[in-house]
């Protein structure tokens, strides 16, 4: 079977790839291209851990074929800091204690960020519901949500 | 060297802060590497077949076509593997199944291929051929005499007669006259209560590299709760020596006990050795579900008596625990801990040990005791209710405090329970108001808290910072607990000290991450070897002073010289011995290797409000409190996060989570979609009070505080949902149907 040759834009670096038709954007990530923040918690879209953007669009890669991404723009974990500038989410996680074990982490940043930009001051319920398709099972989501609603304010603040 | 051995409170400068964890870059970045995010060159795909059915006889296994398939470099069967030893049999049976395929899930075959996308053309092409047997799935019924067998022979001598061979074992506790305890109640609750199987629903699936060479070494990475163990256990089903094999751990994508064994381990081990060449394995989630560790699920009689004015005169239970496939549920630790908060006259608790035709039970945050604390919690709440005593009260007036002769044995020294309950009552929770078809409730929970085999090494560097080597994967934040343990001891800035998790290679034995054993254990050896690198730094400087050993003391990050006869010398701070220390005798480095006793038993109480919709039977937890005893909090954060973490696991075990069978035995929701923990959307924030009473088994009084946290919330929910629907809730989960039959059920009655 022949492969699909890809062009692309992956963090604003111009990518191609070859993959398989039935190769998900996540298989290509993490398989391909090395890309191994991404995570494959559970496959089916229901843990929220391979989350990244296309086009400005919050997706689970693992729900998307990695064909799909033929000339669009996606965004990844790998991408969210700026050279050794962290995102505001990114420190605020850290100081915070918002993650434990870490593997849900880079998904629940992705969407996180994607929210901030859609609503700079969410209510604790907005950031509840848009991060319930991001499955924690260490923190009881306490320190997560405190976290996206401080780094929100700061932003606020900042802007 | 004169340490301060003094009996005052001390002040600490650096435990009890909040600084960043040492990986924290490496985990919001995405560059950390966990089980599946490694590869390695000439890597093959490895993947596992699994039995379709609750239990068959496995007649043959054809791999001769898989083997066939251009592609694939290695078929792996149970015949492979040859006799083991006795202690790992059920291990290996369990990671790939021998004459019978004993639950949905449970492994027959695997293969190692080019591609994943071969490697699962040619489990389609194995052909077994099984012989489905009568199946059981229910612990109640998989007790009864004519159940299905699953292991015929193995019946321990302590199981009575007239049950099934699937009783493996009997345990009993407790003290005292039971029948002359009742007779003295005013009142006795007797009631069965039952909770559904859970799984530890870790994000992170299982994942492996396993690397075999012909001349029998190997290399292993693995996501593991301990690599020692992955060592010992992989070594000895494959006839290795333990020195050949070198485990390392991944990044470790959560555990709470479900990685405490191994599962892919050996198969990858031995799917390298026959293709040669390097095997990565990564189960899916449906595996996971499927075949990995969840909790028993249980079936529990309580009988307890009161006195009107809330004194406990007798407690009961009969506990039974089905732990999958192999025997080995935590019916033990259940049914030493569930009257563990109380200071009791007549007490006795019995449990049976029950295999069923469900993957094999895995130790679960606390293993066995939420279950017990479940039922005995509920019953208590039914009998203060019942007098309308306080909850709280009537806890306090009975509760274990330093002295008290325990359940399960021994004699409590200093215990912080009654602080959690007197921290509970005057909590601002405990009076808010409620409102319609709402309810509070309370419980308490206890857990042993271990310790054992553990080795640590602190090397000094020549520019005097520290690395510590631990042998404990850090499931948590324990590299910045470690590492603040080692800057406190030397008196030097947390920053000045970096924690690494070492492989298998470069220490002695370690137990594995499990039972709260870490901030204790290995903060414990990471404190006794800085204190010997400061008896070594002490003696450089009194060598360089030219006075006696004994005339120098460590003080805050500096040796000097100390008595009457020491002489007048500028203190040498750390950086100034290491940066001589070639010219002084060498490297200087503190070890320290124990089996760690004096974990010292944790307690803790939580409150919990909830609403119950009357017309569909839903539960909202409204507001969450946790009150628990740490000993001392190293990193607060971290503290809090275990409890948050904890509560909201049980309020999962409380409302959703459950595994279900169908009447074939096969498991029928084995995704995270219809296996449903709790989401952001469920909760309210979950507020913590941390107390304080010093371990005496620790030189900074630290106790393990990860399990307890999930022993109280069943019961607290259960004792809150039953007073918010106006019916005592005795089977989990309270899942939405259930609690609406069961407030239907009470208005028909």
């Amino acid at each position: 079977m022949s492969q699909i040759h890809v062009t692309t834009s992956i963090n604003g670096d111009a990518t191609e790839f070859l993959c398989e038709a039935e190769d998900t954007l996540l298989d290509v990530l993490r398989d391909r291209l090395g890309m191994t923040g991404s995570k494959e918690g559970c496959g089916t879209g229901d843990c929220g851990a391979c989350s990244v953007t296309v086009d400005g669009r919050l997706v689970c890669s693992c729900l998307m074929l990695g064909a799909e991404a033929e000339g669009r723009e996606v965004t990844t974990i790998e991408g969210m800091a700026t050279g050794d500038r962290l995102h505001p989410l990114q420190e605020k996680f850290i100081e915070m204690a918002a993650l434990q074990c870490g593997i849900c982490t880079p998904g629940i940043l992705v969407a996180a960020k994607s929210l901030l930009e859609k609503n700079p001051d969410p209510s604790e319920e907005e950031v509840r519901y848009w991060l319930a398709g991001n499955l924690c099972r260490c923190t009881g989501y306490d320190k997560i949500i405190r976290a996206v609603m401080d780094t929100a304010a700061d932003l606020r603040r900042a802007s | 060297m004169a340490l301060d051995h003094s009996d005052k409170p001390r002040t600490f400068k650096v435990v009890g802060t909040r600084p960043p964890r040492p990986d924290g870059i490496d985990k919001v970045t995405g560059r950390a590497r966990f089980g599946a995010d490694i590869v390695a060159p000439g890597m093959l795909t490895g993947r596992v077949l699994r039995s379709p059915h609750a239990h068959a006889r496995i007649v043959k296994i054809d791999t001769s076509k898989a083997r066939a398939l251009p592609g694939v470099k290695a078929v792996v069967t149970r015949a492979d593997f040859g006799a083991v030893p006795e202690d790992v049999a059920d291990v290996i049976d369990n990671c790939m199944a021998g004459d019978k395929a004993l639950y949905d899930g449970h492994a027959v075959a695997a293969v190692a291929a080019s591609s994943a996308a071969v490697a699962r053309k040619a489990l389609r092409l194995i052909d077994v051929d099984y012989e489905v047997l009568p199946h059981v799935t229910d612990v109640d019924a998989a007790m009864k005499p004519d159940a299905p067998v699953l292991h015929a022979g193995r019946q321990e001598e302590t199981v009575p007669e007239g049950y099934s061979q699937n009783v493996m074992s009997r345990v009993e506790f407790g003290h005292g006259d039971i029948d002359k305890g009742l007779a003295e109640a005013d009142r006795v609750v007797e009631r069965t209560y039952r909770t559904g199987a859970t799984h530890q629903g870790y994000i992170e699936p299982h994942a492996c590299l396993a690397t075999m060479g012909p001349d029998g070494q190997a290399d292993l990475w693995c996501c593991t709760q301990g690599h020692y163990m992955v060592r010992n256990t992989c070594a000895a089903i494959l006839g290795m020596e333990q020195g050949q094999l070198r485990v390392t751990a991944s990044e470790i994508g959560g555990g709470f006990g479900g990685k405490t064994v191994v599962f892919l381990e050996p198969v990858a081990l031995m799917l390298s050795k026959l293709a040669g060449r390097p095997v990565k394995m990564v189960m899916s989630r449906s595996e996971v579900l499927r075949a990995t560790g969840p909790t028993s699920s249980t079936s529990i009689d309580v009988k307890i008596g009161m006195t009107k004015d809330g004194r406990i005169t007798a407690g009961f239970a009969q506990l039974r625990y089905q732990g999958g496939a192999y025997p080995g549920s935590p019916v033990d630790m259940g049914s030493m801990s569930a009257f563990a908060p109380y200071d009791l006259e007549n007490v006795k608790t019995v449990g049976f040990d029950v295999v069923t035709n469900r993957p094999k039970a895995a130790a679960y945050r606390a293993p066995g005791a939420p279950m017990a604390a479940f039922a005995v919690e509920s019953a208590i709440d039914e009998l203060a209710k019942g007098f309308d005593l306080d909850p709280l009260e009537v806890r306090l007036k009975n509760a274990a405090r330093e002295g008290t002769v325990a359940s399960y044995g021994p004699t409590f020294p200093a215990i912080g329970l009654e602080a959690t309950l007197e921290a509970a009552k005057a909590h601002p929770h405990w009076t808010a108001p409620l409102g319609e078809n709402q309810g509070r409730g309370v419980a308490c929970g206890f857990w042993f808290n271990f310790g054992g085999d553990t080795c640590v090494t602190l090397n000094v560097t020549p520019d005097g910072t520290v690395t510590v080597s631990e042998g404990n994967p850090d499931i948590g934040g324990s590299r910045a607990s470690m590492t603040m343990m080692a800057a406190e001891e030397l008196g030097i800035p947390y920053d000045r000290v970096r924690t690494i998790i070492a492989d298998t290679g470069a220490l002695g034995q370690n137990e594995v991450t499990d039972g709260s054993r870490v901030t204790f254990a290995v903060g414990l050896a990471t404190i006794e070897a800085a204190r010997n690198a400061k008896r070594e730094m002490c003696k450089r400087a009194a060598m360089i002073w030219g006075i006696d050993e004994e005339a120098v003391e460590w003080v805050d990050g500096a040796a000097r010289p100390a008595g009457p006869n020491a002489g007048k010398h500028d203190p040498m701070t750390l950086k100034e011995i290491a940066a001589i220390a070639s010219n002084t005798g060498g490297p200087i480095a503190g070890h320290y290797e124990v089996n760690a006793e004096g974990a010292g038993v944790s307690f803790g109480t939580h409150m919990v409000d909830v609403e119950v919709d009357p017309d569909t039977g839903a539960t909202k937890i409204l507001r969450y409190t946790v009150f628990q005893d740490a000993g001392k909090a190293v990193h607060p954060a971290y503290v809090e996060g275990q409890f948050q973490g904890g509560a909201v696991q049980g309020i999962g075990w409380a409302l959703n989570e459950e595994y279900i069978y169908g009447e074939d035995g096969i498991l029928q929701n084995a995704g995270f979609l219809d296996y449903r923990i709790p989401v952001a959307s469920d909760l309210p924030m979950i507020d913590t009070v941390i107390l304080e009473i010093a371990n005496p088994g620790h030189p900074y009084g630290v106790r393990g505080v990860g399990e307890t946290p999930i022993v109280p919330p069943l019961a607290a929910i259960a004792n809150a949902v039953s007073e918010a629907a106006g019916v005592r809730m005795t089977d989990l989960p309270m899942s939405p149907p259930r609690v609406l039959a069961a407030i239907q059920g009470q208005k028909g009655g």
